[in-house]
């Protein structure tokens, strides 16, 4: 494999007294879906602010592309194409869709000395751009308000690497959406991987994270257990590893069946 | 789109009507209702002299007037903010325009300058309190309603020991930039127009043989001015865009990049341009300032441009709607009185048609957001 894009060292955050990341090690490659597995409070939300530049780490480093990488702000870390898509979205619904996916990139043109809002291109790129996704607008103007919320997600991915993302943070993108939005969102990842972006897939579904997954890393109390490949590791395993194993054994027990 | 191949239409997007897209459209409301107002007027005031040219001077030079300041109120609700102080503003603006252009004798051009920049300031300071304390821009505008209108009475009755400062035309005659405000442009067409006999002229008396109406007020040009830089600036620039963005979501459009509070501080300064602009033609006309001027104003802001199918929670609306608000409003107030309606009962049929327009915005938002 080439060298990784970003590579995480034994990254420590602290807030005050709380440990919130107690040394994560992850390295992500181009091209590849990288899943960050976890379950609430394994530090996954630190994690995302610490690499899409909100948070500092309090120890350890970040390299990007093999360079100490150093964010004033979010603004800077959008810059350098790495590029956060939030569980709850950028989108507005009122809004069109074309006037959403250029919401603060809006082209312009000049007539003499001013400057008017492009709408023939931003409504033409937002169509192929849409089209490429598979998703199937009545027209640009039609308002977000309209679209599912699996429709949304691919909005949102499709804006970030229209824009030049090259890391791609997807928070929990699956976890309020149905079955078959949620195999849309997973085929826009797969698509997205293909251009050479690199997706780190943040969730606590196995089964979602298998489906896509090259790598998977697991979080538990705010540490990494390293990082498996495809096929290396089963589901069960992960379950395992991102509950703790002993506690979720005994539940499933009860329960007699597997969660 | 020519260019793109035929895409295969998803079963469950269904083709919505023409009709329901019409629905959609936010200036929707105020086209029916303009309509609807003319036809009715047309058909029980018709002989009352509301169509001659007095009359159709007489009610555009009101709705002139609630376009001015609807403009600024429409821009600033759908950036998600309101500005409560509006009323306040233009008696405050007229005010300082009298008392340092009469009271301390300054050329006029400059008193009116230093009022323009004086009252965008404190728009400013509305949009930055607000901005910064995070607090409702209701509660924030509210005080400023209180302190405005307190020193537009306290300052005369201080300097001049009366609440009326008058004077104002005599000072301002011949100044460059009142006659901005205070003009009238097309007067030879107007002459042409009175002796061609289109328009009623004066019979008797030492105007005789000049026509009634002499020419455009200056208001109307303002106000027409300012309907289309705002529905240009709304619709077809990057700015305006952030307008939509920073009243549809304030945190997603920040996500994105907007500069959500200049965008909501810039709003709140046009709208104080608004009111001053709409003080500055009310003193040139009266040619004296009240500190009583724009009671209510910013009410009549408001119902305006939600009757031009802004959503007072933000983020939609559109400026020929708030316009045709305006306009709606202006006719029938004029109407009622040319029709010899008690015009008490103006007020009756405002809080009806605003109840009505809530409603419907409501649903409109509805079927947009395709909620059910």
């Amino acid at each position: 494999m080439s060298d990784p894009l970003i590579q995480m060292k034994n990254i420590e955050k602290h807030f005050g007294s709380v440990i919130a990341l107690a040394g994560v090690s992850v390295d992500i490659h181009a091209g590849e879906c990288h899943c960050l597995l976890g379950d609430n409070g394994a530090g996954k939300s630190t994690f995302i602010k610490t690499l899409s530049g909100v948070h500092k780490p309090t120890k350890g480093e970040i390299l990007f592309e093999g360079r100490d990488m150093h964010f004033a702000d979010p603004r800077d870390a959008i810059a350098a194409g790495i590029a956060t898509v939030h569980q709850h979205l950028a989108m507005i619904p009122l809004m069109s869709v074309s006037r959403n996916f250029f919401m603060g990139n809006e082209p312009v043109r000049k007539v003499g000395p001013f400057s008017f809002f492009d709408h023939d291109l931003a409504n033409r790129t937002t169509m192929t751009e849409m089209e490429k996704m598979g998703i199937v607008l009545r027209g640009p103007d039609q308002a977000v308000g309209t679209l599912s919320g699996g429709e949304r997600q691919t909005v949102a991915i499709a804006r970030a690497v229209h824009f030049g993302a090259r890391v791609l943070i997807l928070d929990e993108p699956t976890s309020a959406l149905g079955v078959r939005q949620t195999a849309n969102v997973l085929a826009t990842i797969d698509k997205v991987r293909k251009q050479g972006v690199a997706v780190v897939f943040i969730t606590h579904n196995v089964r979602h994270a298998m489906a896509v997954g090259d790598r998977f890393t697991v979080l538990n109390r705010g540490r990494t257990y390293g990082t498996a490949k495809r096929g290396e590791i089963t589901p069960e395993e992960l379950q395992d590893m991102m509950a703790g194993g002993q506690e979720l054994a005994t539940l499933e027990g009860s329960l007699g069946t597997t969660v | 789109m020519a260019d793109t191949p035929q895409l295969v239409m998803d079963e469950r997007v269904k083709q919505i009507s023409p009709m329901r897209r019409a629905l959609i459209r936010p200036e929707l409301g105020g086209i029916v209702g303009t309509v609807a107002v003319f036809i009715f007027f047309g058909l029980f005031a018709f002989d009352s002299g509301m169509f001659n040219s007095q009359g159709i001077m007489n009610w555009s030079v009101v709705s002139a007037q609630f376009m001015i300041i609807a403009v600024g109120a429409c821009l600033l609700m759908i950036a998600g903010e309101f500005d409560l102080s509006v009323g306040s503003m233009i008696g405050f603006a007229g005010m300082m325009i009298a008392i340092f252009g009469v009271t301390l004798g300054w050329p006029m051009w400059i008193a009116i300058l230093v009022t323009f920049a004086l009252c965008v300031s404190i728009g400013a300071l509305n949009g930055f309190i607000v901005v910064r304390t995070g607090l409702p821009s209701f509660i924030v505008t509210l005080a400023f309603l209180f302190i405005l209108r307190g020193f537009t009475i306290f300052l005369p009755q201080t300097i001049e020991r009366k609440t009326i400062i008058g004077g104002i035309r005599e000072a301002a005659e011949g100044d460059w930039l009142a006659n901005l405000f205070g003009g009238t442009i097309g007067k030879g067409f107007f002459t042409w127009m009175g002796e061609a006999g289109m328009i009623a002229t004066f019979e008797r008396g030492t105007r005789e043989g000049q026509p009634v109406v002499d020419g455009i007020p200056m208001l109307i040009v303002w106000a027409l001015g300012l309907v289309l830089v705002g529905h240009v600036l709304l619709t077809r620039t990057r700015f305006g865009n952030w307008i939509f963005a920073a009243g549809g979501d304030a945190e997603a459009a920040r996500n994105s990049g907007v500069p959500v509070n200049r965008v909501k501080i810039t709003m709140f300064m046009f709208t104080a341009f608004c009111a001053t602009v709409f003080a500055a033609c009310q003193v040139m006309e009266f040619g004296s300032a009240g500190a009583d001027r724009g009671l209510l104003k910013e009410f009549e802001a408001i119902i305006a441009v939600v009757i031009g199918g802004a959503l007072l929670t933000g983020g939609y609306g559109s400026v020929i709607g708030a316009a045709l608000g305006a306009l709606i409003f202006g006719v029938v107030q004029q109407g009622l009185f040319f029709a010899g309606v008690e015009s008490s009962l103006f007020r009756v049929f405002l809080g009806v048609i605003l109840l009505f327009a809530v409603i419907l915005n409501t649903y409109i938002r509805r079927i947009i957001t395709g909620e059910r």
